[in-house]
């Protein structure tokens, strides 16, 4: 853990950012809420993982899940598409809403909702097939079959995350030649591909070199203006570059969200201090 | 050197010692396999090629049986005149109708165990049950096939047979089946189905959980995960298995046996008299299915059986045939685990 104080990251995060407008600021007036949780618990079997977590997130904006190993943030981020549906055994209460939407009722549809809130995860994981295949796979399974459409969306989908120059002549080799940092900014652009209305990261960059890494950051940076992005990130440098807000998680309690500025600056919690300035975790 | 240093020395030695001979005994065990299975063959081959043989008498005559007339002769009364033909053309159908009917049962039970079941004690007992029934002695499955195929329970008497539709014609089924290829596949199928069950697990728990919150992460359904991502990743996998439980199938015989395959017959499945007939007259492959049949290990035992000498060297050739026949099956699958799985380095 970097044992910076949090002035100075806060200085080299406002130092980086290429000025984001006043108004993309989460809080202000312009901007919706987009996903809501009230007073969300969530149980692995007989552990509670979550507790009592109620948080607003805006639209167009990023959020930054910063704790600890094992306070919940990637349990949160994944109650976000349903992810952790497929775990055995979870139970949750509470409700959260995209936009309007409580996404737990009976009637939502889970397959519709992970369209709408794309998920970019930890380790990249492209299918073992090829890159145009990877990229179309989103699109094809809600059944787009006509070429020139999936071309003009798999073109699209890497272009804007960056990849488009690197792999445009070779669109069909496998996506696993690729080095690490391309295989994720192609999860990203496979993500897109889906036209979600969020994305949820899991520590995209945590495998990633440091140049690889700013090339995400400067990703996330670009995708804001059209889309929700909630990130979870051990690298607290990473999360005062990148996020507009940040929510710090310990022990699966929700223990302060604010703008990022403000939170790194001058926390109002004590551990909030203690976790930035590196005291633990 | 003191007392400790030179006890020391002496154990060290005979640390090493024992370490030398623990290799020579592993080396011994795997030469004791290599060199039985190498001592059959040749003798094998030298029987089959007429070069030499240990166990003739002095008036046998020694020659040649691996001939091409061994692959396209009928069986014979005469052992030079006999040949195999029936018994690869009914291994060959056997062998199809087999994967056919074994191959989405295994697949699909096996995608219910992996991808779909939950951990109860109900699916433990059928876990465990599938590794039991993988042990159960091939003539057991004869005896079951023999009851319910062959025989279904002798609960049809002067039944029609039930006609199949299918593009060029109709398929008739005997009912019951009788001691037909039908009978015989679904035997086999039920023997190898544990294999095929187990082998596809494996193969399906070898794709790394990424890949499926990959694709349900993109909205993807189970059914589309499955289909799209999970099949063929474990393709390769599957595939060797489904081979491998093939070729134990292809050189079983006491199930046939007990089911009623004929050991002697002069006709290939469906009456076919060359092979040009399965494209001339396809209606022949109709009758593929409610034939009598016979196969290879079948006539091997036959000629093994009979008390002619020639017979003896006759069946060596068969077995060199159907070695040959093994030995490209697992090649295949070798080929398969090895070209496929390359490219799948996660």
């Amino acid at each position: 853990m970097n044992l910076n104080p949090s002035e100075n990251l806060i200085d080299t995060a406002t130092e980086n950012l290429p000025g984001p407008a006043v108004s993309e600021k989460p809080g202000s007036p312009e901007l919706a809420t987009k996903i809501e949780t009230r007073d969300l618990n969530f149980f692995y079997g007989p552990m509670q993982a979550l507790f009592g977590i109620s948080i607003k997130i805006a639209e167009r904006s990023v959020t930054a899940l910063i704790g600890p190993s094992g306070c919940g943030k990637s349990t949160f981020l994944r109650t976000i598409n349903r992810m952790n549906d497929i775990i055995e055994g979870t139970r949750i209460t509470g409700t959260v809403y995209l936009e309007n939407e409580s996404i737990y009722d009976p009637q939502v549809d889970v397959v519709e909702l992970r369209k709408k809130v794309g998920m970019v995860f930890q380790k990249s994981n492209p299918f073992p097939k090829t890159i145009f295949d990877n990229v179309a796979y989103g699109p094809r399974v809600t059944g787009i079959k006509n070429k020139n459409e999936l071309e003009e969306i798999v073109e699209r989908s890497l272009k804007q995350s960056a990849i488009w120059d690197e792999v445009k002549d070779r669109l069909n080799s496998s996506a696993l030649a690729l080095s690490g940092g391309q295989q994720q900014r192609l999860c990203i652009a496979r993500t897109l591909a889906t036209n979600p209305e969020v994305i949820l990261m899991d520590e995209p960059a945590s495998a990633l070199d440091p140049g690889s890494t700013s090339r995400i950051e400067d990703l996330i940076y670009k995708l804001k203006q059209e889309y929700t992005i909630v990130i979870v990130t051990h690298n607290m440098q990473q999360a005062a570059r990148v996020s507009d807000s940040t929510a710090f998680f310990y022990q699966g309690e929700l223990i302060e969200f604010g703008l990022t500025e403000t939170l790194f600056r001058s926390p109002r919690e004590k551990k909030t201090e203690d976790y930035i300035t590196g005291r633990f975790g | 050197m003191n007392q400790a240093g030179l006890q020391y020395k002496r154990r060290l030695k005979r640390r090493h010692l024992v370490s030398r001979m623990f290799a020579i005994i592993c080396i011994i065990s795997t030469w004791f396999g290599l060199l039985v299975v190498a001592l059959l063959l040749i003798g094998l081959m030298f029987k089959a090629t007429g070069i030499f043989d240990i166990t003739a008498s002095s008036q046998t005559e020694l020659r040649n049986w691996l001939t091409p007339h061994l692959l396209t002769n009928h069986m014979s009364s005469h052992p030079e005149k006999a040949g195999m033909v029936a018994g690869i053309w009914g291994s060959f159908w056997l062998m199809v109708m087999t994967g056919f009917f074994s191959i989405p049962l295994g697949v699909g039970a096996a995608v219910y165990l992996e991808e779909y079941s939950r951990e109860n004690l109900f699916t433990k007992f059928i876990r465990l049950n599938i590794a039991n029934l993988a042990g159960v002695p091939s003539i057991v499955f004869g005896i079951l096939g023999l009851t319910v195929f062959a025989r279904m329970f002798s609960l049809f008497h002067d039944f029609p047979p039930i006609g199949i539709p299918v593009g060029i014609g109709m398929i008739k089924i005997p009912i019951p089946f009788g001691r037909t290829l039908l009978t015989g596949s679904l035997t086999l199928s039920l023997m190898i189905l544990p294999i095929i069950i187990i082998a596809s697990q494996e193969a399906l728990r070898s794709v790394p959980q990424s890949i499926r919150h990959a694709s349900l992460a993109l909205g993807a359904t189970k059914w589309q995960t499955i289909w799209h991502q999970v099949l063929p990743a474990s393709l390769p996998g599957i595939l060797t298995g489904t081979i491998l439980a093939l070729s134990r199938a292809i050189g079983e015989t006491a199930p046939l046996i007990v089911i009623g395959a004929v050991s002697f017959t002069v006709y290939n499945p469906g009456n076919m008299e060359h092979v040009s007939d399965y494209l001339t007259k396809p209606e022949v492959l109709l009758t593929v299915p409610s034939s009598d049949f016979t196969v290879m290990p079948l006539q091997i035992w036959n000629w093994g059986t009979k008390p002619q000498p020639e017979f003896q060297d006759l069946a060596s050739a068969a077995i060199i045939v159907l070695l040959l026949v093994l030995l490209c099956m697992n090649g295949l699958a070798v080929f398969l685990r090895h070209h496929y799985g390359k490219r799948l380095d996660w």
